[in-house]
């Protein structure tokens, strides 16, 4: 592959942030291409800043890059202006590495974390000069492949992209390469195809466990009888089928049963500016069982894989010396659960080895024992501190099952103001199933109560109410609820505008409704609204995760210009019985566990925590034969741990040791 | 005690802005265990000053850092500082490099408060190399040379001719670190001042196109060869590179101007 550097250069003294397209990371491989190596031009569709600390990104850069048989480079989306100034000089979407074309990969590997980021997709795809319909691509242009969380669904893109990977990518990136490979070599076979020709790829490809190929799959459509809240004649989908014999009906998502085999990343990535958590990242546990009823994160991660503590604290204390960060974060869903987290905090403080170090916990538990925890580590930059209440009552949140209680916050709260910092932000949903505007208010009597009690510490505390519209995701409990209008959500945030107006030290934050609309068409969308995102792109609209570059109106117009309207495909209630377009897609959840936890939420009924109490057979531990690898067999210490319960008796909780590949360090590995 | 180095910024690591490299120096420090003094207060940071920023994208043979040295620690107790350069240069970033390092002891000033001028190379893009020599002349003969500069977002026209010192055109490209430097178009040699107010190498370059009445005209790329501290007449660098005094190249090349 040729090196596009000659040609870029020059378009570098006339953008904002030329830094951006330069690479030279400390951690950044520089390739040998190889024709018989599979080349994977790994993809994240938004900018530098946002995609750089991607650890799933830098994840799978390390372990195709150790393969013999592939190798890996990186590209991130162009800012408007750059990519004005490539597509004037025609210099296509390029590697950060050996700035080669884009379209001279094997495969374009893309993140999806978030809806807004799919018309970048497309954009970055045209501006590899790949075709952007997957169905007009020759052999010899990249595969489209997309992880991550939007994976889950991703039929907004069926038409676009050639296969979706769900769930873990460190085993299933090994199998698409070797599948690749040999079809390069003309060595597989489906039958009635060319071996040569895409067909036999991506039916090969289908063939991989958690690999999902759209084309190799029938959505079908009929206009049957109209469902409450549609108009009659719309179009309805009856159920998505495999065209071919040999595809799987439901393709599983992968996971990895042990995460301590998988110590990645070695290298973390230190780019040369100033990124998001720019920072030593180092993931603690995968997983979360919390069952916040809204979160689809914690519902497609399952089970809860711990890695030990004693290569948690090597990859801190070797990335610190390697990296020269100053700071490391301990990442999970929620990593105040992870066991033993106070052990692991103090052992890198006082580690000679580490230095001067401060470690930072992104997800605290709400309540005072985390706090306790936070202070001891956050010696310097105590600046502020966050918690996610969510719900406004006690009611709304056993709706979630975010079972925290008023006292648990408020416990929370005081330990923060008393332990010197003087910021709390606090992170709150509307929009939520059965909301009332009691709940709604609620928000603002929580938040009132927590300046009040910064006051008795402080002379001018800071609390932040941020309040998100809710948006429901496939593979969880409220996917089958209908989403609040734009016109409801602007409701409810004037509704906690007026409500807190004159309380002096309360600051309210809110997620523009609007957006929170486009979300919602895309999470739950159907292969349909691929064609809204190919218009929305078309017209102009990338980035649309920015709200200098989000407008409404181009979703709107590109609804109206298919037929289709948001109240049918996102403020509609999903009946029991319909299909959904993600059906043929499994996250290892039963679907009656999901809708027997949707009818506890309209019944107001929380679930506990099944680390620590008997399973509810959601399905992702018994349907892969994998299972939650937990070194505690006790809850953490302090509080109610937001489970709402009693937990003084935690200690005969029913928890089983187990052997993780009869390798595990003494006081690691355990489960039920 | 305080550590001065001097050090290249050249190639691709151009782009990354002032603050950038003061993050890379940080993380490099660190990693090569030397003991930095770092600020009290709430939020203690590394106590690192250095010169006067380079424009983002401009490259340099002579930028500088002082690194104020943990007073517990008794780290160049013998004095020498000049293996530093080798030490570091595994944990900075390709194209910056270590060319002098000294130890210094008592009150120097900062090297923002000493550095009065600099030495640049600018490759101007849009000018034949006739119109840029006669535009070259006319500015430096010229009584003032106004231009509209944004202050506090507000529009202001300053007069830089007389901070110009000295400034000629090259006939032809410049070498740079051993390397041909400015080929894409015609390269100029200038001393500016940096202050009362300094003037920017994109400002003398717009001050150049409206003295020749032309448009298109562009910095193709920037080069700060040298920085000077003047005083009693004459004028020295913060720390000059070992063996390289009678080196410098806007000197040498400034001898083959016409």
């Amino acid at each position: 592959m040729e090196s596009l550097w000659p040609r870029i250069e020059p378009l570098l003294a006339r953008v904002t942030k030329p830094a951006r397209y330069v690479g030279g990371e400390l951690g950044a491989r520089c390739p040998d291409h190889h024709p018989d190596r599979v080349a994977w031009l790994l993809v994240y569709p938004d900018t530098y800043e946002i995609g750089l600390p991607n650890q799933g990104l830098q994840i799978l850069y390390e372990i195709l890059n150790e393969r013999p048989d592939a190798f890996a480079e990186r590209s991130y989306a162009p800012w408007v202006d750059m990519e004005a100034a490539m597509r004037q000089a025609g210099v296509p979407l390029f590697s950060l590495e050996n700035f080669a074309p884009a379209g001279e990969f094997d495969v374009m590997a893309f993140n999806l974390s978030a809806e807004l980021v799919y018309t970048n997709v497309l954009n970055l795809i045209d501006l590899a000069g790949v075709p952007v319909h997957a169905a007009e691509r020759a052999a010899d242009d990249p595969l489209v492949v997309v992880g991550g969380h939007g994976a889950f669904n991703p039929e907004p893109l069926a038409d676009v992209i050639d296969a979706a990977v769900l769930g873990d990518g460190e085993e299933v990136v090994g199998e698409i390469t070797e599948t690749v490979a040999a079809w390069r070599r003309g060595e597989v076979t489906v039958p009635g195809a060319d071996p040569r020709s895409r067909e036999t790829v991506l039916r090969a490809l289908a063939m991989v466990p958690g690999v999902y190929v759209p084309w190799c799959y029938e959505a079908e459509y009929a206009a049957g009888p109209p469902l409450p809240g549609a108009g009659a004649g719309v179009a309805r989908l009856v159920g998505t089928r495999p065209r071919f014999p040999e595809t799987p009906e439901r393709v599983e998502k992968r996971t990895i049963a042990d995460l301590g085999a998988w110590p990645y990343p070695k290298e973390q990535l230190v780019p040369l500016i100033e990124v998001v958590h720019d920072r030593l990242n180092v993931e603690v546990f995968r997983g979360c069982t919390r069952g916040c009823r809204f979160c689809q994160a914690g519902m497609v991660t399952r089970p809860v894989r711990e890695r030990p503590a004693a290569q948690v604290r090597t990859m801190v204390a070797a990335g610190l010396a390697r990296t020269g960060y100053d700071e490391v974060a301990l990442t999970s869903l929620s990593t105040a659960d992870y066991s033993g987290i106070e052990e692991t905090v103090t052992g890198v403080m006082d580690d000679p080895a580490c230095g001067r170090v401060s470690v930072s916990l992104p997800s605290l538990r709400v309540d005072a024992f985390t706090v306790g925890t936070a202070a001891q580590i956050q010696r310097a930059r105590r600046t502020g501190l966050t918690f996610a209440p969510e719900g406004g009552t006690w009611r709304m949140r056993q709706v979630i099952n975010k079972l925290i209680t008023e006292a648990d916050l408020y416990a929370a709260v005081e330990a923060a103001f008393s332990q010197g910092w003087r910021k709390v932000k606090l992170y709150f949903l509307t929009g939520l199933p059965t909301e009332t505007d009691e709940d709604t208010l609620g928000i603002v009597t929580l938040a009132a109560k927590c300046v009040e009690i910064g006051r008795r510490y402080h002379s001018a505390p800071t609390v932040t109410a941020s309040v998100g519209g809710f948006v429901p995701k496939p593979h969880t409990p409220f996917q089958w609820f209908g989403q609040n209008t734009v016109e409801e959500l602007t409701r409810k945030v004037n509704l906690l505008r007026d409500a807190s107006r004159g309380i002096r030290g309360l600051t309210l934050r809110w997620h523009d409704p609007r957006a929170s609309a486009a979300e919602g068409l895309v999470s739950r969308g159907d292969r349909r609204i691929g064609a809204v995102i190919e218009r929305v792109w078309r017209a102009g609209g990338t980035f649309q995760e920015w709200s200098e570059c989000f407008d409404l109106d181009r979703w709107l117009a590109a609804l109206e210009a298919e037929g289709l309207s948001l109240d049918d495909t996102v403020h509609r209630h999903r009946t029991e019985d319909e299909a959904l377009p993600w059906d043929h897609l499994s996250a290892g959840l039963h679907r009656d566990f999901l809708y027997q936890d949707w009818r506890d939420a309209l019944a107001e009924v929380g679930l506990e925590d099944c680390r620590w109490t008997p399973c509810y057979d959601c399905g992702a531990c018994t349907g892969y034969g994998v299972e939650h690898v937990v070194a505690s067999a006790v809850p953490p210490a302090g509080g109610s741990q937001g489970t709402g319960q009693d937990l003084a008796s935690g200690g005969a909780v029913p928890v089983r040791f187990l052997e993780v590949r009869g390798a595990a360090p003494a006081g690691a590995g355990t489960g039920r | 005690m305080r550590l001065r180095l001097r050090y290249t910024k050249l190639g691709r690591v151009r782009f990354i802005g002032q603050r950038d490299v003061a993050r890379a120096w940080e993380r490099a420090l660190r990693r090569a265990g030397v003991p930095v003094a770092y600020s009290e207060g709430f939020s203690p940071r590394p106590r690192l000053g250095f010169g006067l920023a380079l424009p983002t994208g401009g490259e340099s043979l002579s930028e500088y850092v002082d690194v104020h040295l943990d007073p517990s620690s008794s780290y160049l107790a013998a004095g020498d500082a000049a293996p530093l350069g080798a030490l570091l240069a595994p944990f900075l970033p390709q194209g910056i490099e270590v060319t002098a390092a000294v130890g210094i002891e008592g009150p120097v000033g900062s090297l923002q408060e000493e550095i009065t001028s600099c030495s640049w190379l600018l490759s101007v893009e849009g000018l034949d190399p006739s119109t840029l020599q006669v535009a070259v002349h006319e500015a430096m003969s010229a009584a003032d040379l106004p231009v509209t500069r944004e202050r506090k977002g507000r529009l202001h026209e300053d007069d830089i001719r007389p901070s110009i010192r000295s400034l000629s055109m090259l006939p032809g490209p410049a070498d740079v670190a051993g390397g041909s430097w400015g080929a894409s178009g015609t390269v100029v040699a200038a001393d500016l001042a940096t202050r009362p107010r300094g003037v920017r190498p994109s400002e003398l370059v717009a001050a150049l196109a409206t003295v020749a009445g032309a448009d298109g005209v562009g910095l193709a790329r920037v080069c700060r060869t040298r920085q000077w501290i003047e005083g009693d007449g004459a004028r020295r660098e913060p720390l000059a590179e070992p063996g390289h005094r009678d080196g410098d190249v806007t000197e040498r090349t400034l001898e083959r101007v016409p």
